[in-house]
């Protein structure tokens, strides 16, 4: 409100004056005119100052609706920096908000079995090395070989000791693990993949009893139990130290970085290994980048050392041809056993393409001789079966796929089968789909 | 643009930049009127599609190529593996969850809502368990946070070897997050919660992906998340609930998240031990290294995203975070580290969050040696690969956030490249 006396006071004064000389003129023979003129101009001149405080007040107004502004802009920071603001994290409540149920023991037993490294959640049970060597060939050896050395891509548990300091390091049980309670944790709860919380406490004891011994760490005569369980030592048990980035890095990096000239000249030491095609299908393809670093500028302040000819104008590439989507096939029960075989295919490939993995690849299976897949090896009983003539037909392959083990003794499959039969039936009729 | 690194591909794209006329961005440039203009398109007189033709969108056919995309011969199986996020082909930050990268170690599992049980056990008064609806009562709070999987960039501790920022920075996702912060359920269980005490958070797939965190940390930022992006989350990312952990490793952040057990020592779970640890020149391993550094990269130029409009105005783009905080500046550099310039961040970057950041400049055509480097609020200047070795060797397979260098040649062309 202050400013509005300020703005008004000008205006009159400018009024008085007027009316002042108004009054000086009044003799003279042209007084009549003058008079009415002057009185015209006065009405205008009012006029005019009225409009002025008029202006003010308007002027004034808009101010006073400012500092209201101003004022709840203060007061809402004021609440936020209470930490009051409308942006609150979630409340946190005195008592307890009732909600979920007591877990029973029998849940808390079936989902918490994990082991500490001191022992703590080892079951009842034991197992020994020979034991552990026939679970193994029988649960493991197909992705880790029978002597844990490691299929293609897949972990290598035995040996590599003494490499950890080498370019590759091969990081084993044996080698690597710092504590025994891993091993048995993993194996019973992640192990075999696609067959996971499979395994007895007893088959698992003789699984890492066997790994135990595959990288020379028990005799042939141990029996891994819970008793047993701490006179195991790891090799590398004292090979880590905790985070130390804080005292070895951070306090290093933490520092003004520099912004010019802060290196004299800078060349390109190594390119791209790779060079990665990306199809319009997905997927990459990768190829050995054969270029060389030969003929490639260095750097400086300046800019680069010079500026490579390009190379020759090439035709065209064609354009890149958007796949179009798959028909959609409405068969519900192709669907189903497509979502069945998922559960194989961790070790089975079928379809365009498909290729020998853990298991022999399964185009054409219908009406095929069993254990005739070229380039698969495989159990005793396929072998049998394949010389008897035996042939896969949709019923023989429900039957198997139902109880794997019982069906062909001594399958390597690690599977432990269907139990529904809308499963089986969704199997066998995804299986018949694909032809040789 | 999006194969361009494959050799008959790069061949024909220095022609492009060459030749502006017949480029994408001759066009505007064309002699005479063009007739996209002055000629009536189908477009503007056929009418289009109607609404629900896709109830649930997909992207525009021409953006078919922007996908995650794996390297099959990095993993022995599909089953257990990863791909890659296209950052290359981003913009912005948040990363839409149908191309956000996957990682699985027994393969993603549909877990329905109904199915979905969560359990509390170990050193708290009640043990508990709670259904999906139980979650969805506890008051919910929204974050966005990037989740890096702690072997992103892994492959460059040898050395340039995959040539795409998708390959060697596209192990990160950035979405916004709705959850109930794990310290309502702890208490809610009345969990011990001295911080000498730690969590062990378990997933439901076969795998059993299990981690422990200290309880410090599990009372201050971690989410029992069930949206992301505002939709549910998707079954390759943990549907119907996932832990987010805030700044630290991905494989943390456990998908199908069925049971928190408080304990009083770390599990030393197989992805805390065998996996996930950092082994040294001298062959000692350092274990729970847990938040990600401050990193950054340039998206753009890159291996899949060449320059191929020619000289001129030129946008350079790129993504900074930083498992410690915020990030506070992005330094770019064009001659491999000489000189460096203050790129602008796109906006104010949120806590552990992906930060966009730009530089605007002319390009003369002469070639170029780009490099970003990020600095967070604690003051931590993203290191050169040379500073990383040097403290850990070239074994550690995880956790590199060294500067990235693309070489950038007359043509526009970009290749993964290391530098002296």
């Amino acid at each position: 409100m202050s400013k509005s006396p300020n703005i008004l006071w000008p205006a009159l004064g400018g009024t008085a004056l007027v009316l002042g000389a108004a009054f000086g003129l009044m003799n003279r023979d042209y007084a009549g005119d003058r008079i009415e003129a002057l009185e015209t101009r006065v009405e205008a001149v009012s006029a005019q100052a009225s409009s002025a405080a008029e202006q003010a007040e308007a002027e004034a107004a808009r101010a006073a609706a400012l500092e209201q502004q101003v004022a709840e802009v203060q007061a809402a920071a004021s609440v936020m920096a209470k930490g009051g603001s409308v942006t609150a994290p979630a409340p946190h409540r005195d008592g307890r908000y009732g909600l979920g149920r007591a877990a029973y023991a029998e849940e808390i037993a079936a989902w918490d079995v994990d082991v500490l490294p001191d022992g703590r959640g080892l079951p009842e049970g034991s197992g020994d090395v020979w034991t552990g060597e026939e679970v193994f060939v029988e649960q493991c050896a197909s992705c880790h070989g029978d002597f844990a050395e490691g299929v293609d891509n897949w972990p290598v548990l035995a040996g590599g000791f003494d490499t950890l300091a080498d370019k590759d390091p091969v990081k084993t049980v044996g080698s690597y693990w710092p504590y025994l309670s891993t091993v048995y944790d993993y194996v019973h709860r992640s192990m075999p993949f696609g067959g996971a919380g499979t395994l007895s406490a007893d088959e698992t004891y003789a699984i890492v009893a066997y790994i135990l011994y595959s990288n020379d760490m028990v005799e042939d005569d141990f029996v891994l139990s819970r008793d047993t369980f701490m006179d195991v030592e790891m090799h590398n048990a004292e090979g880590f130290v905790v985070d130390d980035r804080p005292e070895l890095e951070y306090a290093e990096w933490r520092a003004e970085p520099c912004m010019e000239n802060c290196k004299e000249e800078v060349e390109i030491t190594m390119r791209s290994v790779f060079l990665v095609e990306t199809p319009p299908e997905g997927g990459s393809n990768s190829v050995m980048n054969e270029a060389a670093v030969d003929g490639l500028p260095s750097f400086t302040s300046e800019g680069p050392s010079f500026i490579p000819a390009a190379a020759p104008t090439p035709a065209a590439a064609p354009a890149p041809v958007a796949t179009p989507a798959a028909a959609s096939e409405d068969d519900a029960m192709l669907k189903q056993g497509e979502k069945v075989f998922r559960k194989c295919a961790a070790c089975h490939a079928v379809g365009e393409g498909a290729k020998n993995k853990v298991g022999p690849q399964l185009n054409g299976i219908m009406g095929r001789t069993m254990g005739s897949v070229d380039g698969f090896s495989y159990s005793d009983g396929f072998v049998e079966a394949n010389a008897a003539g035996k042939v896969w037909t949709p019923e023989e392959m429900a039957a198997f796929l139902a109880k794997p083990k019982t069906y062909m003794k001594g399958t390597k499959m690690a599977f432990a089968g269907l139990r529904k039969d809308e499963d089986l039936a969704a199997i066998t009729a995804y299986l018949q789909s694909f032809a040789e | 643009m999006d194969d361009a690194f494959k050799p008959s591909r790069r061949a024909f794209l220095r022609g492009s930049a060459a030749v502006a006329a017949a480029g994408l961005a001759g066009a505007a440039y064309a002699n005479g009127p063009d007739p996209l203009i002055t000629e009536l398109q189908d477009w503007a007189s056929y009418t289009g599609v109607g609404v629900d033709e896709t109830p649930y969108g997909m992207p525009i056919s021409f953006e078919s190529h922007v996908v995650r995309r794996n390297v099959e011969w990095l993993t022995a199986s599909p089953i257990s593996s990863i791909n890659f996020t296209p950052i290359h082909a981003l913009d912005g930050t948040i990363t839409p969850q149908g191309c956000a990268f996957e990682r699985h170690h027994s393969g993603a599992i549909e877990l329905s809502k109904p199915d979905y049980r969560l359990m509390i056990n170990g050193l708290v008064d009640q043990p508990l368990v709670f259904t999906y609806e139980d979650l969805e009562r506890f008051p919910r709070e929204n974050h966005v946070y990037f989740c890096e999987c702690a072997a992103n960039t892994g492959m460059e501790w040898a050395g340039a070897q995959l040539n795409g920022v998708q390959f060697t920075h596209g192990m990160i996702h950035n979405m916004e997050y709705t959850g109930v912060p794990l310290r309502t359920l702890l208490k809610e269980a009345g969990a011990e919660v001295s911080r000498d005490k730690w969590v062990y958070v378990e997933g439901a797939d076969a795998s059993s992906n299990g981690r422990s965190i200290p309880m410090e940390k599990a009372l201050d930022d971690v989410l029992v998340a069930f949206k992301a992006n505002g939709e549910a989350l998707r079954m390759e990312h943990g549907y119907p609930v996932r832990l987010v952990v805030p700044g630290w490793e991905g494989n943390m952040w456990v998908k199908w998240l069925r049971r928190i057990e408080v304990t009083d020592m770390a599990v030393e779970s197989r992805e805390e031990t065998s996996k996930y640890t950092d082994v040294y020149a001298d062959g000692t391993a350092r274990k729970w290294t847990w938040e990600m550094d401050a990193k950054s990269v340039i998206t753009s130029p890159s291996p899949q995203m060449p320059i191929t409009h020619g000289t001129g105005p030129l946008v350079i783009s790129g993504l900074a975070w930083s498992g410690h905080g915020r990030i506070t500046r992005v330094d770019v550099s064009k001659d491999g580290g000489i000189t460096w310039e203050t790129a602008r961040l796109g906006k104010q970057g949120d806590t552990k969050a992906l930060t966009r950041f730009y530089l605007d400049m002319d390009w003369d055509g002469a070639p170029m040696l780009l490099q970003s480097r990020a600095m967070d609020e604690t003051g931590y200047v993203q290191p050169t690969k040379a500073q990383l070795r040097e403290k850990r060797g070239e074994n550690s397979v995880y956790h590199n956030n060294c500067i990235q260098t693309w070489y950038v040649n007359a043509e526009g062309i970009a290749e993964n490249v290391e530098v002296s």
